[in-house]
């Protein structure tokens, strides 16, 4: 039941309500609301009751496996969160002058240290909010470094298949045209098909390393020589990073751009839709067109850099200095690592899905890259599945949920069919991940003797099968109160 | 195993072409495309007066599990949309062959089928990706 649901006319909770009406006298007329706003009117008890039973309700990193591929869903340490709540950051106004944010800002720039030493870039912008955002700002960078030699012609980003939806899009918002590379049958991008595909109208090449089929692409070198040798520049979608962290630097394979999804692979929060936080890297040549805010240390002091500062900046992406709670509980995440703690990131990360792919495959499941070793995620296809006993992915991970795991990416990438992207991450036991391929095995023997279990599930879940069909077709976004009182 | 009608032209990207013997031809997706989208939740057609060249990307069917591009089998102006399709995609999944055809072209030239498929090699298509 929604909230609004509940709300019965004249019930309130005083403490919750605020002391004074805000005086909104000053704000336009026409701006202004002609009618109370449809806000829920409940009591105190009640709105506890209802969001500790929301809470109750939700699957997540902190009371099941999350192995959902791509997302790189790893344990949040508490610490992060309990350090980046100390007053001193919390009550911080973030107009606050320099010369009360010197804590802060130095934080930030040891954190924009730390990813340039981590990722092998020449200079960090954490400006960005989102991966997705990041993404904006590298395209955008490499568009502005193009346009700045006077080189227009260059409209074209090369994007393999196995890319992100978002890596074309990106491209796209930035005013580009996106040309994509086949990938071949072993995983890797098709050398010759992108030998063929650069010219002069090549912008660059958006490239995920590992890429979203879950191996490294080993032509990574020829990969650059041929994008560079054409005059494009090579961009590292980072969402795969904490495969490598700490181990290989996106800077060291050629890339002169990277964004970071520091919700992913340096443990913030995240999942329904943020907030994240998508820093850039970039090559020395690339640096002028950083977005802003910077912080640059002078001496024993910390100034912020803006466009006045850094006339070639592609500009601001967010209010203020970014999504700075989020950037601190990286900060402070990356400073309990330390160096090694980074590597140990990756070899745990490496090995668990490795682990778990190689007990899936002996259980009888099919590896949809069976000759590559995984990097931190791999895709188990479910084809054989499907064709024996009708059952699709989405059964086997709507069946997951009963066994108490959340279910690994589905349908994507869309390359392999009936596919499960699963990325346990460094976070779990070796029990957690021997739990999982004894559910799937059990799943597969459930889907043998009726296949109709599978295709009710869940069965133990708050909602039952949710009928994303028609939820689609009959779009139906914002609660509206049956009737408005004037 | 999916339908493939034997009266039908086809394109390796899982187009149908349907010769209505008057100069145009009119354009869907094959049973084994809608089947392997899965339940379609929105299609964009393309402008009426549009030109296309062959392959030229014109259309997007979108399913609960993916958005795919629709090309042009062949080149031509685009003369008439399935309009109906913006109130009922689900048309495509139950008659794609029919009631679910996408849209119609007026061929730039006669020699415009060169380069598509019968029903026995696009049957191969289908095979060889499986």
């Amino acid at each position: 039941m929604l909230i609004q649901e509940q709300s019965r006319p004249g019930r309130t909770a005083p403490a919750q309500a605020p002391l004074h009406m805000a005086d909104v006298s000053d704000l336009p007329a026409g701006l202004r609301r002609q009618r109370r706003a449809a806000l829920p009117e409940v009591s105190e008890l009640q709105a506890v009751r209802h969001y500790t039973r929301l809470s109750q309700q939700n699957f997540a990193i902190d009371t099941h496996f999350y192995p959902l591929g791509s997302c790189t869903m790893k344990y949040n340490p508490r610490a992060c969160n309990s350090l980046a709540s100390l007053p001193g950051f919390l009550a911080r106004h973030p107009a606050a002058p320099e010369s009360h944010s010197q804590g802060i800002m130095a934080c930030l720039h040891e954190l924009q240290d730390m990813l340039k030493i981590v990722t092998g870039m020449h200079a960090v912008s954490l400006a960005p909010a989102a991966g997705a955002q990041g993404e904006l700002a590298g395209v955008m960078m490499i568009r502005a470094y193009h346009d700045a030699r006077g080189d227009h012609a260059r409209r074209e980003i090369l994007v393999p298949d196995a890319a992100h939806g978002t890596n074309p899009a990106s491209a796209i918002m930035a005013g580009f045209t996106v040309r994509e590379i086949p990938t071949g049958s072993n995983g890797d991008v098709d050398i010759a098909a992108l030998r063929d595909a650069v010219g002069p109208q090549t912008a660059g090449i958006m490239l995920t390393n590992p890429s979203t089929v879950g191996v490294f692409d080993r032509n990574i070198q020829a990969i650059a020589e041929t994008v560079h040798e054409a005059g494009g520049l090579l961009y590292y979608d980072g969402a795969n990073l904490n495969a490598i962290l700490g181990k290989v630097r996106p800077g060291d394979m050629g890339f002169d751009v990277i964004h970071m999804n520091l919700h992913k692979t340096f443990s913030t929060p995240h999942g329904g839709g943020g907030p994240g936080a998508g820093p850039v890297g970039v090559s020395k040549r690339l640096e002028p067109y950083l977005p802003v805010p910077l912080v640059i240390r002078d001496g024993d002091a910390y100034h912020w850099q803006v466009e006045s500062d850094r006339p070639e900046s592609i500009g601001r992406m967010t209010a203020f200095g970014g999504n700075m709670g989020i950037l601190l509980r990286a900060y402070i995440y990356a400073r309990l690592l330390g160096a090694e703690g980074m590597r140990r990131v990756s070899e745990y990360a490496t090995l668990n899905a490795n682990y778990l792919l190689a007990r899936l495959k002996a259980a009888g499941f099919t590896a949809a890259y069976p000759e590559r070793r995984a990097s931190h995620e791999f895709i188990v296809t479910l084809k054989k599945e499907a064709k024996e006993y009708g059952t699709n992915a989405m059964d086997f991970a709507k069946r997951l949920l009963d066994y108490g795991f959340h279910a690994p990416t589905t349908y994507f990438p869309l390359l392999v069919p009936e596919c499960l992207l699963v990325e346990p991450t460094e976070s779990e036991s070796k029990e957690s991940l021997d739990g999982f391929v004894e559910a799937m095995t059990k799943i597969r023997a459930e889907a043998q003797d009726n296949p109709d279990t599978l295709k009710q599930a869940p069965y133990t879940l708050p909602v039952r099968r949710l009928d994303d069909v028609r939820a689609a077709r009959q779009l139906d976004l914002a609660w509206k109160p049956a009737q408005v009182e004037g | 195993m999916s339908d493939i009608p034997n009266d039908l032209q086809y394109t390796e990207s899982h187009e149908w072409v349907r010769d209505n013997g008057d100069g145009t031809v009119t354009v869907g997706i094959t049973d084994h495309a809608q089947d392997a989208l899965g339940d379609l939740v929105f299609v964009e057609l393309p402008e009426v007066g549009k030109q296309l060249a062959a392959k030229d990307a014109c259309a997007v069917v979108e399913s609960v599990k993916a958005a795919s591009d629709i090309y042009a089998p062949v080149a031509g102006e685009v003369v008439t949309v399935n309009e109906a399709l913006g109130d009922t995609p689900e048309t495509i999944n139950s008659d794609p062959y029919g009631e679910g055809w996408i849209f119609q072209l007026k061929l730039a030239d006669t020699d415009a089928d060169a380069g598509l498929f019968d029903a026995e090699e696009y049957q191969q298509v289908v095979e060889d990706e499986a």
